[in-house]
């Protein structure tokens, strides 16, 4: 059942794939963003984000959220399943990481960086139940993590 | 006489049988569309349920019930092989036959599903949500669980009758002394709690030495009683086949429940014996089984008015009480009429005496044309089960002459003969047995399949036929093979379902004792020769992923799935494991694979269910020291 349904997942952006496969091939270096998707919010539930001062106690349930959900895959200083984290906040916006931990199938199917990334990685990120109060949990831990 | 069926189908249905012409079309379910309604069928020898959807009849789900399943463990883990305890041993296997819908107000609310084991005497109730079976409790004092499980009209009670008479309790008695009245039959009131769908044993009574066949219970104004088919009222032992078709008239038992439950208030009812387990899987935790001992039991003498016997011609088998709760259909195998009983009847004359012809225990037998409300005539051969349309038409099965007759409640008048492939038991109308059926779709579930299908060697699946029953004249649309035998269905609506289904296990509300939710706990723990492996999985890696254990430890492994995402179970299986074949672990669920480290060496383990690009990778290593 699973193996169909991931043929006709990766049947719909096979096209893409490939290419982003040639193309990471090619150098060392990791693939340049698309010039259009630079700033971009991603897609999913949230639409703006706006970050005050770092909020320590959303900061400590996000770690408690983000050790749970979130480290079997991740690790800041080195790719494991999927990539490092260290300097995510500075890569990307307040809502496309939101949109990525609330949405990743939607995000890897349409949004160009979520592409890039899936071609990179070759694991489609989970979805794994967050609500969106706990995305933007995490996204504080996140948040202190590169304020170190 | 199947041979006769076979014969007789073939010529007056089948070859004459002519498919309506856009049945494709209305069977067709396009990719990506949902069908209408699903059907439960029981699995007969299989002791599983099968989720089918109509008009498709796409398989969906086996649904293991009362035997292994290797193909997700259940049976196997040590979460749910308690499931499977009786006072016999561990007992992997049964022979299901009866499916039964909860209700509210006799109308079917989407619950439970409950099913009865007919060789070792259980009866289980399945979870609507997970689709799971949560609980399995045994019947004490039966000997074949056949007459089961069938409800009241708001789920109060399931009845539970014995087939096989014996002595209870148990004897080493001459057979012989069946027909001298050492044999004996129970009625079992399990009591239903109505927020957690928790079974107890409530009351039996013992009956005389018959075998019951079948059940339905009354509704409306018939909500009190429940009524079973029995048959062999010769008591023959000897040759059954021909001793118990002696007689002209068999009996349906009419039994009053509300007024066995008076008498037990009443304190009417002894200590009996008899030990049971009951088994409950609480969600996402270890079975708990419990052996219990000692019923509640009442003798029909000391409750007057508890039970009454209707002659019904001739060894029946179907008992089914219509949506209004007046009649009370019999199917007599070897009958050449359906006899229909009148329930206000029933009630006038059940206690004046001119209406009566004798007594067996106590028993009160009432005259047959006292309680008749009228008769089918001549409407097929070895009439079975009746299922109703709630239209004012009735649909019966006909195992001898392999087709379904649909006749009209009241004049008794045959409307239609619909040819069946082949020996057609039982048939299901989407709630057909509840006071509001949902009259579309019948299937019929036959017993043979002969020229249906390719052949596949000596043995042919079962099959079912789908039928739509919602115009004038019923139209025969498909046929499908079945798992095992498919012996009674339930189909509910899918709209009183699908959104309901269970998606996940929430990780925050596993309690099972030895789940971690985090990789972070994952470890290995020695406790002496015990090893305990706290483990996780989630796309595509296990924690700890390399194991060493000693030669002849007994390992667990705890094995609890991470994801939080809709059908992304994993599995888990290690090379050479010959106590436990494979584990399936739903999202945020724990189950455990126990194992005896065998002979020094590398073991692999891995995930059996295709999870993502990197599944192959999804495998490790257990290293067994000497
Ligand atoms: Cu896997």
């Amino acid at each position: 059942m699973k193996i169909i349904k991931n043929i006709i997942k990766f049947g719909k952006i096979t096209p893409v794939i490939l290419g982003l496969i040639a193309f990471s091939y090619c150098g060392k270096e990791k693939p340049a963003e698309a010039e259009s998707s630079v700033g971009s919010k991603g897609i999913g539930p949230v639409t703006s984000v706006t970050l005050g001062t770092l909020d320590e106690g959303m900061a400590q349930k996000g770690k408690q959220n983000f050790e749970t959900k979130c480290s079997a895959c991740h690790k800041f200083e080195e790719k494991v399943v999927g990539p490092a984290l260290k300097g995510v906040t500075e890569r990307r916006t307040p809502e496309w990481i939101m949109n990525m931990i609330l949405n990743p199938m939607e995000m890897t199917q349409k949004d160009p960086i979520a592409q890039e990334l899936l071609a990179e990685h070759l694991t489609q990120m989970t979805f794994q139940n967050v609500k969106e109060s706990e995305a933007r949990e995490i996204l504080e831990y996140l948040r202190k993590m590169d304020k170190k | 006489m199947i041979l006769i069926g076979l014969g007789y189908g073939c010529k007056g249905g089948a070859a004459t049988a002519a498919l309506a012409s856009d049945a494709a079309k209305r069977v067709y379910v396009a990719p990506g569309e949902k069908d209408e309604v699903y059907a439960f069928l029981s699995g007969g020898f299989s002791g599983q349920m099968s989720v089918y959807g109509i008009p498709s009849t796409r398989l969906f789900k086996i649904i293991p019930v009362f035997s292994v399943f290797p193909e997700n463990g259940y049976g196997y883990d040590e979460e749910t092989k308690n499931m499977l305890r009786t006072t016999h041993g561990y007992i992997p296997w049964d022979d299901s036959h009866h499916i039964e819908a909860s209700m509210t107000d006799g109308k079917q609310d989407g619950r439970w599903l409950f099913l009865n084991a007919n060789n070792t005497p259980r009866l289980a109730r399945i979870d609507l949500k997970s689709f799971e079976t949560k609980e399995i409790i045994e019947i004490p004092n039966s000997a074949g669980n056949h007459a089961s499980p069938f409800a009241t009209e708001n789920t109060e009670y399931l009845m539970a009758a014995t087939r096989f008479s014996v002595p209870i309790p148990q004897a080493s008695v001459p057979i012989e002394n069946f027909s001298k009245g050492d044999f004996k039959g129970t009625v079992t009131m399990v009591k239903v709690d109505p927020k957690s769908g928790r079974l107890s044993l409530e009351l039996q009574i013992l009956v005389p030495g018959f075998d019951y066949d079948l059940s339905h219970c009354g509704k409306g104004k018939s909500h009190d009683w429940c009524f079973f088919t029995s048959y062999n009222s010769e008591q023959a032992y000897k040759m059954i086949e021909v001793g118990a078709s002696k007689n002209d008239k068999d009996y349906i038992l009419a039994f009053n429940w509300v007024r066995a439950k008076q008498c037990l208030d009443q304190g009417k009812a002894s200590n009996f014996g008899g030990e049971y387990y009951r088994n409950y899987l609480p969600e996402n935790q270890p079975a708990i089984s419990e052996k219990l001992s000692g019923v509640k039991m009442l003798q029909p003498k000391d409750c007057p008015g508890v039970m009454y016997y209707m002659p019904t011609p001739k060894s029946p088998h179907g008992t089914d009480v219509d949506p209004t709760g007046e009649y009370i259909v019999g199917g007599g195998k070897l009958a050449t009429v359906i006899p229909v009983h009148s329930f206000s009847k029933l009630m006038d004359v059940k206690d004046k005496p001119e209406h009566r012809s004798g007594m067996i225990m106590d028993i009160p037998i009432l005259k047959y044309e006292s309680t008749l409300a009228g008769e089918v005539k001549k409407p097929c051969l070895g009439p079975l089960h009746t299922e109703f349309d709630g239209k004012g038409y009735a649909y019966t099965s006909c195992f001898v002459s392999s087709e379904v007759v649909k006749w009209e409640l009241g004049t008794w008048e045959v409307q239609q003969h619909l040819p069946a492939y082949y020996s057609v038991g039982h048939l299901s109308i989407v709630g057909g047995s509840s006071k509001d059926p949902y009259g579309k779709y019948l299937i019929a579930l036959n017993k043979i399949t002969k020229d249906r299908y390719l052949p596949v060697g000596m043995e042919l699946p079962q099959s079912a036929q789908l039928y739509d029953i919602s115009g004038g004249k019923a139209e025969l649309l498909s046929d499908f093979p079945t798992v095992g035998e498919p012996h009674y269905s339930q189909m509910i609506p899918a709209k009183l379902l699908m959104d309901k289904a269970a998606k996940i296990y929430p990780l925050e509300e596993n309690k099972h004792p030895y789940a971690i939710k985090n990789e972070k706990d994952a470890r290995v723990v020695r406790e002496g020769n015990t090893v305990r492996v706290y483990m996780t999985q989630i796309r595509s890696h296990f924690k700890p992923d390399t194991i060493e254990v000693k030669s002849g430890d007994t390992v667990f492994f705890h094995v609890t799935n991470l994801e939080q995402d809709f059908d992304i179970p994993h599995g888990f299986a290690v090379s050479g494991a010959p106590e436990m074949p494979n584990l399936l672990i739903m999202p945020g669920q724990t189950r455990t694979f126990k194992w005896k480290a065998p002979k020094p060496g590398i073991y692999p383990f891995y995930c059996t269910d295709f999870c993502s690009a990197l599944h192959q990778e999804m495998q490790q290593y257990i290293r067994v020291l000497p």
